[in-house]
C-alpha cells in the first residue's frame, strides 16, 4: 500500500491502467483500492481470492487486499473445476473474484463468498472508500502463489510485504517513467511476473495495459494502437511475435515505440532471441531471471549485453546471450555443490540465492532458508568469470546416464541451432544398462527436414559424446503449461514407450 | 538514537516528512529530520517547524544516503524539513535505475 500510496501522491492525474482514454488514473486506483478494503472488511475475509483473467480491476484487487491486511491468491482460471475449488477452499475464509460469468464455478465452498468481477467493480465505483489505517507491518503475508510441483498438491508459495517493498526498492526508481510510457502485461496474475508488473509500473509511474488472452496479432496491434513502450512476454510468446512480424515482410512497420522489451519464464530458444534483435533494431532487450519465491526477477541481462553479446567475436561474451545475466545489486548467488560447498568459477551446480526479497516459505511448510538467509532455487547453473549466470535448468530433469548428470539444456540449445528444428527438448528415460538413456523430441518448421543421423551428428560435434541422444522422435509440438513452461513430465510420459520397462 | 533496520519506517517531529530504511550500517544512528529526531510514525509530531538550518525540504521519491553510502533512505512523504544524521544533511543519492524487467 506504501507504494500506491506514494504513486497517488507523486502522480494521482496519470492514468494507472488502461487506455489513455479511459482509464484509471492513480487517484481514482487508490480509491477503488480502498473501497474494495472496506468491503473486505465488512465480510471479514481472510483472503482476497482471485479466479479471473488480468482485468482493469486487478491493481485494485492486489492493493485493496494489501489496504485491509489480508493475502492477496490469484489462482489459475484454467485449471478444471475440482482443482480450483480444491485450491480455494485452502485460502478459506476469502472472498472470491470470479471472471465475469463465471462466478458459478467457485459456489458453496465453506467460507468462501463468491462475487463476479464486473458486478463488483459497478458497485465500487460508487461505493465509500476505507480508513487510511492500513498496516506497515512487513511481516504481512501480501501474496500467496500456487506453484505446480512435479507432484503431489500445489505448494502456496508465501511472499510477505517486506519481500516485494524488498524487491521494488531494489530495482525500480519512483516516478522514472515519462508520461506518455506504457507497460504491455501478456502474462496471467497467478505469475509472479503478472503481480510484479503491478508493482513495479505503479511505482515507477508507468501506465499499464493487459492483454487477458494473448495472442501475437492482438499484441501487436495494442502495442501500435496505444503506443506502448515496454512489454513483459514468456519465451513462447516471443517466438510467435518474431514469427508474426517475419509474415508482415518488408513493408512490415515493426514496433517504433517499443523501447523495451522483456523476456523470462523459461528457457528461450537462441535463435528467437537473434531475430528478435534484427527485426526490432531499436528495441532494448531484457533477459529476466527470477522464481516465484524470490518475488520475480533475481538476474538480469540488460540491452547493451544483449547487443555486445550479438556483436562479439569472443565466444565466451557471445555465449552471454544465453545466460540470464547478473544478479540485481540487493542479491547473492553462490553456486553449491551436492554437499553444499562453494562451487568455482564455471562449474556447474545449484543455484542457491539470498537477499531481502527471497522467501523461500511455503505455507504450512515454513522457510527452506538455511540459518544464514540462503535459498537453494534447485535449479542448476554456473557462473562465468564476469559473474554472468548461466541456468541450466531444473535439478529434476538432469539426465544421469551412466552415473553422468546431463544437462538437457545443453542438448536443446545445440538441436535448436540447426535450421530445420522449430523446438526440442531432451529427456531422460529408463534404461537397463545405463540407468537413463537420452531421448530428444523434436519439432521442425513447415516444410523443413533433418534426419536424427544429422541432428545427432550436430550434438556429437559440439559437445562430448556422452551427450548425442540415443533416439530422436520426430514430433508436431512439445507440450506447453500457459505460461510459457516446457512439460518434461506430460513428455516424459507421452514417450514413455520409448524407455526400458 | 535507534537501530535503522532496512524497511522500517521513520516520520519527522517538525514537518509531514516520512520515510523508510533500503540500506543501514546496522549501527545505531541518529536519524533527523529539520534538525530533529525522527521518530516512528504516529509517535510525536508534526510540531513546530524545522531548524532554518535543515529547511530545504525532502522530495517524494528521491533516495538519500550519508557520506559514506552506508545508509540509505526513501522519502515516502516529502515535508519542509531536511534529512540528516547526527548534525550532517543527507544527500540526494543519483538515480541509476535498472533496465525494467516486468
Amino acid at each position: 500500500m506504501m507504494l500506491l500510496e506514494m504513486a497517488a501522491g507523486g502522480f494521482a492525474d496519470r492514468v494507472a491502467v488502461g487506455t489513455r482514454d479511459d482509464g484509471l488514473t492513480f487517484a481514482e486506483l487508490f480509491e477503488r483500492s480502498g473501497a474494495i478494503a472496506g468491503r473486505l472488511r465488512s465480510v471479514d475475509a481472510g483472503h482476497l481470492v482471485l479466479a479471473d483473467v488480468s482485468s482493469e480491476a486487478l491493481p485494485a484487487l492486489l492493493f485493496g487486499a494489501s489496504w485491509a491486511g489480508i493475502p492477496f491468491v490469484p489462482l489459475n482460471y484454467r485449471l478444471a473445476d475440482a482443482e480450483l475449488r480444491t485450491l480455494a477452499s485452502r485460502a478459506s475464509p476469502a472472498l472470491a473474484v470470479a471472471e465475469p460469468g463465471a462466478a458459478g464455478r467457485l459456489d458453496g465452498i465453506d467460507g468462501v463468498e463468491t462475487v463476479d468481477r464486473a458486478v463488483l467493480w459497478a458497485e465500487l465505483a460508487a461505493a465509500a472508500s476505507a480508513d487510511h489505517d492500513w498496516s506497515f507491518d512487513g511481516e504481512d503475508v501480501a501474496l500467496l502463489l500456487f506453484t505446480s510441483g512435479t507432484t503431489g498438491d500445489p505448494k502456496a508459495a508465501v511472499l510477505r510485504q517486506r519481500h516485494l517493498i524488498s524487491y521494488i526498492l531494489g530495482s525500480v526508481e519512483f516516478g522514472s517513467a515519462g508520461e506518455e510510457e506504457a507497460a504491455l502485461v501478456s502474462v496471467p496474475p497467478y505469475h509472479v511476473a503478472g503481480i510484479a508488473a503491478v508493482l513495479s509500473n505503479a511505482f515507477a509511474g508507468r501506465r499499464l495495459l493487459q492483454l487477458p488472452t494473448f495472442e501475437p496479432g492482438a499484441w501487436i496491434d495494442l502495442v501500435r494502437d496505444e503506443g506502448v513502450t515496454s512489454a513483459m512476454v514468456v519465451p513462447t510468446m516471443l517466438a510467435r511475435i518474431v514469427e508474426h512480424l517475419d509474415a508482415e515482410g518488408p513493408s512490415s512497420p515493426g514496433l517504433p515505440t517499443l523501447r523495451a522489451l522483456s523476456y523470462g519464464g523459461g528457457r528461450m530458444p537462441q535463435p528467437v532471441v537473434e531475430r528478435a534483435l534484427e527485426l526490432l533494431h531499436d528495441t532494448r532487450f531484457v533477459n529476466a531471471y527470477g522464481l516465484t519465491e524470490t518475488s520475480s526477477t533475481v538476474a538480469l541481462l540488460g540491452p547493451d549485453e544483449h547487443r555486445a553479446a550479438v556483436a562479439s567475436d569472443d565466444p565466451a561474451v557471445r555465449r552471454r546471450l544465453a545466460s540470464a545475466g547478473r544478479p540485481l545489486p540487493g542479491i547473492e548467488v553462490s553456486i553449491r555443490d551436492e554437499v553444499g560447498a562453494e562451487a568455482p568459477v564455471g562449474a556447474t551446480g545449484d543455484i542457491w540465492l539470498r537477499g531481502g526479497q527471497v522467501s523461500g516459505e511455503y505455507r504450512g511448510q515454513g522457510s527452506r532458508l538455511t540459518d544464514d538467509g540462503w535459498f537453494p532455487t534447485n535449479d542448476g547453473g554456473w557462473l562465468d568469470d564476469e559473474g554472468y549466470l548461466f541456468v541450466t535448468g531444473r535439478i529434476d530433469d538432469v539426465i544421469v546416464k551412466g552415473g553422468q548428470n546431463i544437462s538437457p539444456g545443453e542438448i536443446e540449445g545445440v538441436l535448436l541451432r540447426h535450421p530445420a528444428v522449430a523446438d526440442a527438448a531432451a529427456i531422460g528415460l529408463p534404461d537397463h544398462e545405463w540407468g537413463e538413456r537420452i531421448v530428444v523430441a523434436v519439432a521442425t518448421h513447415a516444410g523443413a527436414e533433418a534426419s536424427a543421423e544429422e541432428l545427432c551428428t550436430l550434438v556429437r560435434r559440439e559437445l562430448r559424446s556422452n551427450r548425442t541422444p540415443d533416439h530422436v522422435e520426430f514430433v508436431d509440438d512439445l507440450p506447453y503449461g500457459d505460461t510459457g513452461k516446457l512439460l518434461r513430465r506430460v513428455l516424459r510420459e507421452q514417450l514413455a514407450h520409448l524407455g526400458d520397462a | 538514537m535507534a537501530e535503522l533496520t532496512p524497511g522500517s519506517r521513520w516520520a519527522s517531529q517538525v514537518c509531514t516528512t516520512e520515510v523508510i530504511v533500503v540500506r543501514s550500517p546496522g549501527d545505531d544512528v541518529d536519524l533527523e529530520c529539520g534538525g530533529s529526531t525522527m521518530v516512528p510514525p504516529g509517535e510525536g509530531g508534526p510540531n513546530g517547524s524545522p531548524d532554518a538550518t535543515a529547511s530545504e525540504g525532502s522530495q517524494l521519491g528521491k533516495r538519500y544516503v550519508d557520506d559514506d553510502d552506508t545508509l540509505e533512505i526513501l522519502c515516502t512523504k516529502p515535508g519542509e524539513g531536511s534529512l540528516g544524521v547526527g548534525g550532517t544533511l543527507l544527500g540526494l543519492k543519483e538515480a541509476k535505475p535498472l533496465p525494467a524487467s516486468d
